[in-house]
């Protein structure tokens, strides 16, 4: 009936997991409690859960991965006291428990804090930006949100019910095969990841639609903004290298379930084909998440600088040719394997070249700061300390690249460091910067910039506190995912580490009570011209929240900056553009497509872990009927009638004419 | 086991390529850090004295300049990279004095097991070489991926079943050093580290003498309890039976390591995943 299911995946001998768990069941129990209590539940399902609105599922993304990154963190605070204390001892984590703790950090870090985050400011901003009204799939849009989410709680579940992969956040096999890992670790893993992997999929499929087929007038590629580009190149390398993923899991997963011989030892099985499937998405991977950084950094750098992007032709170019070579680098990732020299030196050559692109686009940022005003806001201070920090990174990386040095520092705590230099230095970082850049756009509000500023340099220098001392106990030898350790020289940048995670603990800290404080002081805080940092793109030229339908006119472009033109010919004329007839706008129709799918799939997630067959099939059925009473329906969109669309926007131009710019002064 | 500190040719080689190539870089990296804070710093909106060039948003000669800087570094680092590769091949021979020692590494769950097929001996978690010699590895895994490392000898390299990969090393200074595996394994991993001892090439005839001596005796029957999972905290030595030992493992004559099922017949263990390490 329950399949392998019964009492003893419960580990109850394991207080850790289980304390957690519980601490995290009450307080969701207590914020459901709550929110029916209040009556707060018809709210959430007609404006959140089962909306279609681009900017509502980018804030449901941005809160999934913030949510995320608790855990992750969590994860990390354990495995740097686990280093810390584990000289000569055993720790205070076991092995069997250490080991999920790395390999769910690099899982939830990856997939469910680094993917939804890019994704949620991608849904978010980029129609805006675009200037136009939504997304090109507005229902499959809050699909792929919700199957993402349903990975997430797939992997959580596993914290309290069963056990996560021990085996690192790709699953190596044969280490990962039925053989080596028995229990159903691996399941969650791979299941989680096929479930988010359609999320994913469908999301990047959109984006790309939405950026190719949905401009307002006059928005031609070459005026598109940066982040606007950074944005199609993540999501063609999305649609280009995630099936390649779905692939090989589902490879994996007929070897464990079916038995057969992808990857096993016995009959034909080949890991060293895993090996290149995975890092063939792997790599492209990384880039998928830093090329929406760059994007972000790019806006930022030119906004605070008062300036328009240096170089902005340069930048696309650089843009696209990362997306290109991005593709042609995985093997990097093995020089180890003896795949012999001519094959090890080209690989390296190549990996380099993405070097020079990422690095014109440095320059290109340290020049659109030159002749600048620069404002050091909140936003900035995460764009300059990303400069410096993706430097170190790149600088770093490329060492890796060149093959006899990659020889001693392969899958070292070097490696560590430096593959954490570029995704918190280089991700998180334009993660931060684009949520504190675009938060008021989204709420209508700024943040806080005391706290926010804070949790800036706690961040950066508890990063470099707790990396470099990653960097030299690599260059003394040590390797990663060591569970305990007898070498002396090793133990006291372990213990410089653990400090700077605690000063990157504050960071978090300051970040969380930013966001509180900013919330109390709302009314102190309020954005009501929709521009808040005089802003060059058109997600400014819309009030803050945006209308549900954004631009109650497309927009008209003439040139790169499209507001800052706008503004700028304003203040020259001083008249305000004449405004035309106001229409009718019909909008679609909100869809629970995207969670009763989800909860089909999470209930067919859970039950293929457990080989519980009729849930299977019961989930599977009910997520396929879903998408069937979807395809048949009747209306899907709604009106939404003049007199409204000009109420709400004549309130926001009475207020835009207060507005302070520098456009048009000089 | 610092990295900066080598012990051999090939550690020394991979060393100073890491060094000349953070170099190279800093060249570049350490100027334009200084200017990103420079111009962060001197273009502050509260300094009057910065010109505000709100136009300056194109310049030729610039793009020019910052394509060239990252690809002239890419070019000379790419010569590196390349010649690097060809000469520090895991493969290429390493010469040494004396005639090459053979040594055939097996990664188990988890332990390292050295078989040394001309002396007729293997040893478990203990690496003995003479100083100066070539030393000619062949490596496999039991079951799993295990990674052979030394890191003052220099070049690791993947161990797989079914497959043998080849490095060849040289130690150069007599001394104890260590090695460890890096790529994780499992369970056990972390005690997979093992002790290298360089002895003088004159001593070396006579440490094989004396662990051929030792009763134990390493076939298929011992390998085959050896290679059950499990952490290995004693040195064990054995005599080799029979010297094609590694051969049979490599071409999976002797089956992959069972992997914790049959290990756990020895203890009591529960379904649901949490298995007994």
């Amino acid at each position: 009936m329950l399949g392998k299911l019964d009492w003893s995946a419960i580990p109850f001998d394991q207080p850790i997991p289980l304390i957690a768990g519980a601490v995290v069941l009450i307080a969701i129990l207590a914020v459901l409690i709550w929110v029916v209590a209040k009556g707060h539940l018809p709210y959430l399902w007609h404006e959140w859960i089962t909306s279609v609105d681009h900017k509502r599922i980018g804030v449901m993304y941005i809160l999934l991965a913030s949510v995320m990154l608790l855990r992750g963190g969590s994860d990390a605070i354990m495995m740097r006291i686990q280093q810390a204390v584990a000289y000569q001892s055993q720790g205070y984590l076991p092995p069997e428990h250490y080991n999920q703790i790395f390999s769910a950090h690099g899982t939830i870090m990856i997939f469910f804090v680094a993917m939804p985050f890019v994704i949620g400011l991608m849904n978010l901003v980029v129609p805006l930006q675009l200037g136009v009204r939504d997304v090109a799939f507005p229902t499959l849009n809050s699909v792929g949100f919700w199957l993402t989410a349903t990975g997430a709680l797939l992997v959580n579940l596993s914290l309290v019910i069963g056990e996560f992969a021990r085996t690192g956040w790709l699953a190596f096999p044969p280490l990962s095969e039925l053989s080596y890992s028995p229990g159903v670790g691996v399941d969650y893993y791979a299941w989680s990841l096929q479930i988010s992997g359609v999320g994913t999929l469908v999301a990047g499929i959109n984006l790309v639609t939405t950026v190719l087929k949905l401009r307002t007038k006059g928005m031609n590629y070459l005026r598109m903004p940066m982040f606007c580009w950074t944005t199609l190149a993540s999501n063609l390398l999305i649609v280009a290298a995630f099936p390649i993923l779905t692939a090989t899991l589902a490879m994996l997963l007929l070897d464990r379930y079916l038995g057969f011989h992808f990857f096993t030892n016995e009959a034909g099985g080949n890991v060293m084909m895993f090996m290149n499937l995975i890092w063939a998405w792997g790599h492209p991977e990384v880039y998928i998440l830093v090329l929406p950084a760059f994007g972000i950094f790019s806006e930022v750098v030119s906004t605070f600088s008062g300036k328009a992007l240096f170089g902005y032709r340069s930048m696309v170019l650089a843009t696209m040719a990362i997306c290109v070579v991005s593709f042609m680098v995985w093997l990097h990732h093995f020089f180890t394997m003896g795949a012999g020299p001519d094959v090890n030196a080209i690989f390296g050559i190549a990996s380099m070249i993405i070097a020079i692109p990422t690095g014109v686009k440095i320059y290109n940022w340290l020049f659109t700061m030159y002749g600048g005003r620069i404002r050091f806001e909140t936003p900035m201070l995460w764009s300059v300390g990303f400069m410096v920090t993706f430097i170190v990174g790149g600088l770093t990386g490329v060492l890796l690249a060149v093959p006899p040095a990659d020889f001693m520092l392969h899958n070292s705590m070097f490696l560590v460091a430096h593959f954490h230099n570029v995704i918190i230095g280089g991700v998180l970082f334009g993660a931060f910067a684009g949520f504190e850049y675009w938060f008021p756009k989204a709420f209508g509000f700024r943040l806080d910039e005391r706290w926010g500023k804070a949790g800036f340099w706690f961040t950066f220098f508890g990063f470099f506190i707790t990396f470099v001392p990653l960097y030299i106990a690599g260059m003394l030898g040590m390797t990663r995912r060591m569970q305990h350790y007898d070498v002396a020289a090793w133990r006291p940048w372990m213990i410089v580490a653990a400090v700077g995670m605690a000063v990157l603990t504050i960071g978090v800290i300051c970040q969380i009570v930013q966001l509180v404080v900013s919330i109390r002081n709302r009314e102190a805080l309020r954005d009501r011209t929709g521009d808040p940092w005089d802003g060059r793109s058109l997600e400014w030229a819309t009030s803050s929240p945006p209308p549900v339908f954004n631009f109650a006119f497309n927009p008209d472009v003439r040139g790169e900056d499209a507001y800052w033109d706008i503004k700028a010919s304003a203040k020259q004329q001083s008249v305000d553009a004449d405004r035309p007839e106001y229409q009718d706008i019909e909008m679609p129709r909100n869809s629970p497509t995207g969670f009763v799918c989800a909860f089909f799939a999470t209930l067919m997630g859970f039950a293929l872990i457990w080989h519980i067959w009729w849930m299977v099939i019961l989930g599977g059925l009910g997520a396929w009927a879903t998408f069937v009473v979807f395809a048949w329906r009747d209306h899907d969109e709604y009106v939404i009638p003049a007199e409204e669309v000009a109420a709400i926007d004549r309130v926001n131009v009475e207020e835009r004419r207060g507005l302070v710019s520098m456009a048009g002064t000089v | 086991m610092n990295l900066l500190d080598p012990q051999g040719p090939v550690a020394a080689a991979n060393s100073t390529i890491l060094v000349d190539s953070v170099f190279i870089m800093l060249v570049i990296v350490v100027p334009t850090i200084f200017a990103i804070l420079a111009f962060a710093f001197w273009f502050r909106a509260s300094n009057p004295r910065a010109r505000f060039q709100p136009a300056f948003v194109y310049s030729g000669r610039v793009e020019m300049v910052v394509w060239a800087i990252p690809a002239l570094t890419v070019i000379l680092l790419g010569g590196v990279a390349w010649i690097g590769s060809h000469q520090l091949d895991p493969a290429a021979p390493v010469p040494g004095t004396g005639n090459p020692v053979r040594i055939q590494a097996v990664s188990l769950d988890w332990k390292w097991l050295f078989i040394y097929p001309d002396q007729r001996i293997a040893t478990v978690n203990t690496l003995t070489v003479p100083a100066g010699a070539e030393l000619n590895f062949q490596l496999t895994s039991s079951s799993v991926m295990n990674t052979f490392f030394i890191p003052q000898l220099g070049s690791m390299i993947y161990t797989m079943n079914g497959m043998v990969t080849k490095l060849n090393l040289r130690a150069d200074n007599e001394g104890k050093l260590q090695g460890l595996s890096a790529h994780f394994s499992g369970d056990g991993f972390p005690d997979m580290m093992f002790d290298v001892n360089v002895i003088s090439p004159l001593a070396f005839p006579d440490w094989v003498a004396s662990t051929a001596k030792t009763d134990a005796v390493l076939n298929e029957d011992n390998y085959k309890k050896l290679m059950q999972q499990g952490v290995e905290k004693g040195r064990p030595t054995y005599r080799l039976e029979d010297p094609r030992l590694f051969d049979l493992i490599a071409t999976q004559h002797i089956p992959p390591g069972p992997g914790p099922e049959l290990a756990s017949e020895a203890g009591p263990t529960h379904s649901g995943g949490h298995d007994a390490r």
